[in-house]
């Protein structure tokens, strides 16, 4: 299998590193070969961020995310900037309380969800960017819900156990919607 | 063995540890940063020292006097820290004492910024400092790579007396991949022979010096020092060869490059061209014997970095210009893109 290649993409903030960062342990706990890489510099601090994510049962050459397979978006810059560069064929997942989506390809898929109204209304503030992963696992079957449960698990720090529960909360609200 | 997730930045922090390395000397630069945070966190817990230098200059100063008491030594920074750093690293290697120095290299020259870079390639195998000296320099292309490049430098330097170098870049030092840490000894080496670690007026001194006022003595230490590094040019050459056996294009680069280059290679070969890699794992000593069986059966090379093309030199040197040596090349913090090199390669008439 070739690698899947994963972009995430939004605002300094909103979670797009740690997001990725889920997935990266899910390809550790499927024993898989992954590569994460994170934007850096002074567009983490309140700029437009992204982290590429690939997935692999091979080694991983180029670990930058150019064309990705999945395209998750949280912001509209970052929307406009890399929906087109999504393979044909690929998936697009974004945030439809913040982005509004004009785009007319016809060769990919999308999928909108409401993740920020979502989070908001179920008490999971900031929680906009693990709906998205629910949606993301749902739609794409990349990993499953109890892969995915022990990324999140590997990656909230112990000092912040408590919020695991509002994390798997989180993603099966984005599997559901 | 546990697979750990991990950025290559703490991957070598946490390698220098297991390795032995009791002291470590900085000042903070993007992108290494992690580096030292993550020694920041866990030194003092494994019964080390951390110390945040006033600046690159002191750091490496201060390499200089822990290692000259025989204990495992380390500093990093990022490009325009190196360029600080480079007299204490010249008296390091002068006074024949064992360190490791990591550079995550990001673009150049002057402050430069940023992202990713292989710009320093000169800087580390030619010239790191005044004199007539070399430093060993290893090339990781993986986390996985830098943990055992680390450990590496750390037993090659004490073998040698001799400062060693990890070579990496801003992309590998912010990238997380699976990593899993060997076994290792820490204290495979005796350093009592030399190392001013106390002479309980038992022994005669041990003195650590590279000043020799005299010529005749300048020219036999140094002399001695090129006897060592044609050993290592013998022994310690290491490389990577991808695909070389039928390959018509011959594709060189190291580091993260050598990634981007063997996805090129890859959807090359998917196209039908004999494309194969070459990737130096040791950039001094160059791998000389090991680029010329890789490019046996090749038409031509094409030598690709972050860089405006520094390691071509060293290719021609290494192949006696028998053969042409392209190039393709992104800089100041512009990544290649695998596109971008296969394109290169028809460009270059690869052959089916």
């Amino acid at each position: 299998m070739a690698a899947t290649e994963i972009l995430l993409a939004g605002f300094g903030g909103q979670g797009v590193l740690f997001a990725g960062k889920i997935l990266a342990y899910c390809g550790l706990m499927d024993s898989k070969e992954l590569t994460w890489l994170p934007s850096y510099g002074p567009e983490m601090r309140g700029g437009t961020a992204n982290c590429s994510v690939c997935i692999s049962d091979e080694p991983i050459g180029s670990p930058l995310v150019l064309a990705p397979d999945i395209l998750i978006a949280m912001n509209q810059p970052s929307f406009d900037k890399f929906v087109n560069d999504v393979k044909s064929g690929g998936k697009v997942f974004y945030d439809s309380t913040l982005i509004e989506s004009e785009c007319t390809r016809t060769d990919i898929e999308i999928f909108p969800i409401p993740s920020s109204q979502l989070a908001d209304d179920n008490g999971l503030k900031g929680g906009s960017n693990i709906i998205l992963l629910g949606k993301v696992i749902k739609e794409t079957g990349i990993f499953t819900l109890d892969t995915m449960k022990k990324g999140i698990e590997k990656v909230v720090p112990p000092s912040k156990a408590h919020l695991i529960e509002n994390n798997f909360k989180a993603i099966e609200l984005g599997m559901n919607n | 063995m546990e697979r750990n997730l991990m950025k290559g930045n703490e991957a070598i922090a946490e390698a220098a540890i297991r390795a032995g390395c009791k002291c470590f000397f900085g000042y903070p630069i993007t992108p290494q940063t992690e580096l030292a945070a993550y020694m920041a966190k866990r030194m003092h817990k494994a019964g080390g020292v951390f110390l945040q230098a006033e600046s690159e200059i002191a750091a490496i100063n201060m390499v200089l006097g822990a290692a000259s008491t025989g204990v495992r030594a380390m500093t990093s920074s990022s490009s325009p820290g190196l360029s600080l750093k480079s007299e204490g690293i010249s008296y390091i290697a002068g006074s024949d004492v064992p360190a490791v120095i990591i550079n995550v290299q990001r673009g150049g020259p002057g402050l430069g910024g940023i992202q990713p870079s292989q710009a320093d390639y000169w800087q580390a195998t030619k010239a790191l400092g005044h004199g007539d000296f070399h430093l060993l320099v290893f090339a990781p292309a993986s986390v996985q790579e830098m943990v055992d490049m680390v450990v590496k430098a750390f037993d090659k330097a004490d073998e040698y007396r001799m400062p060693a170098m990890i070579l990496a870049d801003g992309l590998l030092g912010q990238m997380m991949e699976p990593v899993s840490f060997p076994e290792i000894n820490p204290d495979a080496h005796d350093k009592n022979g030399w190392a001013a670690n106390g002479h309980g007026n038992k022994r005669e001194h041990h003195i650590i010096n590279s000043l020799y006022l005299k010529p005749d003595e300048l020219e036999n230490s140094v002399t001695e020092r090129f006897a060592r590094y044609d050993m290592i040019k013998e022994k310690e050459t290491d490389a990577e060869l991808y695909l070389t056996e039928d390959c018509d294009i011959l594709l060189c680069a190291f580091g993260a490059t050598a990634r981007v280059v063997k996805s090129a290679v890859n959807e090359a070969r998917m196209q039908g061209i004999k494309a194969g890699m070459f990737r130096p794992k040791t950039l001094w000593p160059f791998p000389v014997k090991e680029i010329n069986k890789a490019s046996e059966n090749a038409r031509m090379l094409l030598s690709v970095e972050m860089s405006m093309g520094q390691m071509i030199d060293d290719i021609k040197l290494a192949i006696n210009c028998s053969k042409p040596v392209g190039f393709y090349g992104r800089t100041g913090g512009v990544i290649p893109t695998p596109a971008e090199v296969l394109a290169e390669i028809k460009k270059a008439g690869g052959a089916e």
